[in-house]
């Protein structure tokens, strides 16, 4: 997957722009939404991007997020988010890490928390 | 109202050619003093996402708030006509969809150059809620351009890349987002791709919109801005 531009990759679940779900989506592998989503998304141990045409109104507990469209929901990461400059972004987020590429629209409280010294 | 010749003031351009300055703000060092002394507070920045800010304050144990004013402004959902027939923005819905929170809820407020570029029809509505939604006690920095400025002075996003330095970029607007918000019907806003200043507040103008607050205190800076920290 490229870093500039995040793109579905083969064998990655993804989500079509011309595909709508509504209720709760949970897995364990990685997830690309470039359609619309509204419920709430659970990946614990994975990631989660939403793509430039992709619009979630869900809370969201992944790994890792990166949007590139609109995502409206509290955002649990336990590792990274990443909101890329086309990024419209309305909710909390909590992470240990977070980058926002200027641009990016973000509406809501960033809670973040270093990770555990072991 | 105390007055204060800052140091403040544009130093070095950075990257000409993305407009990017660094400038010393007194205002900022003032209020660095309050972060850097307090623990957990509660900071709302209503300027541009800036992650440069949120690591600021979240390596200090900080909790912040991000929330684009001026973008959330061009909402066209916003637009209406009062009972004079003329174009405006419905100050109640704007503050039914942004600045939402309970009252007393942040010690800081980062207002940068919000009221130099919103419409006039939510400035005094937004900072009556910047009141509320304030600690007693609670500080609030903005910063005024003087006449001097110019109409075409640009809007800017701030980064606080230091105690009482910040580094300025230009603002460009979405493309969704070029829509001027009742400056069209107006005559005021032509059409660009960044915000437009909407006026020039004086210094009676500066103290009126606060009068609400404890105390006002302005810092004059060498670049035609004039820093304003007020307590709730």
């Amino acid at each position: 997957m490229s870093a500039a531009t995040p793109a579905p990759t083969s064998g990655l679940a993804q989500i079509g722009k011309s595909v709508f779900v509504k209720g709760e989506l949970s897995g364990s592998e990685d997830l690309y939404v470039d359609g619309q989503v509204e419920g709430s998304i659970a990946l614990k141990a994975n990631s989660l991007t939403v793509g430039p045409n992709g619009q979630v109104k869900a809370s969201v507990e992944a790994k890792g997020v990166i949007v590139l469209g609109k995502l409206e929901g509290n955002i649990q990461a336990s590792e990274r988010v990443e909101l890329r400059k086309s990024a419209i972004v309305t909710g909390d987020i909590t992470t240990q890490r977070i980058s926002i590429e200027e641009g990016a629209y973000l509406k809501g409280k960033v809670d973040v928390h270093r990770a555990d010294v072991k | 109202m105390k007055l204060f010749r800052g140091s403040s003031g544009p130093e070095t351009i950075a990257e000409q050619g993305s407009q990017k300055l660094s400038r010393r703000s007194s205002g900022l060092g003032e209020l660095s003093r309050t972060w850097e002394s307090a623990e957990a507070l509660c900071v709302l920045d209503l300027g541009s996402t800036s992650a440069t800010n949120i690591r600021h304050f979240t390596e200090r144990g900080h909790r912040i708030y991000s929330e684009d004013l001026l973008t959330a402004s061009t909402d066209p959902e916003l637009l209406a006509t009062d009972e004079n027939g003329v174009a405006a923005l419905d100050s109640r819905k704007f503050l039914a969809d942004n600045l939402v929170y309970p009252a007393a809820h942040f010690d800081v407020v980062l207002c940068w150059n919000l009221p130099d570029y919103l419409d006039e029809s939510l400035v005094k509505p937004v900072v009556g809620r910047l009141w509320s939604v304030l600690k007693p006690g609670g500080m609030l920095l903005a910063f005024f351009h003087t006449r001097d400025a110019g109409p075409d002075s640009p809007c800017h996003r701030f980064h606080i890349i230091g105690a009482d330095t910040l580094e300025m970029k230009r603002i460009v607007l979405r493309q969704e987002a070029r829509r001027p918000p009742t400056g069209a019907a107006r005559g005021v806003t032509s059409t660009s791709d960044g915000f437009q200043l909407q006026r020039v507040f004086n210094n009676r103008h500066i103290e009126n919109l606060f009068r609400d607050f404890a105390s006002i205190k302005f810092f004059l800076a060498r670049d035609n801005i004039r820093e304003v920290l007020v307590v709730r």
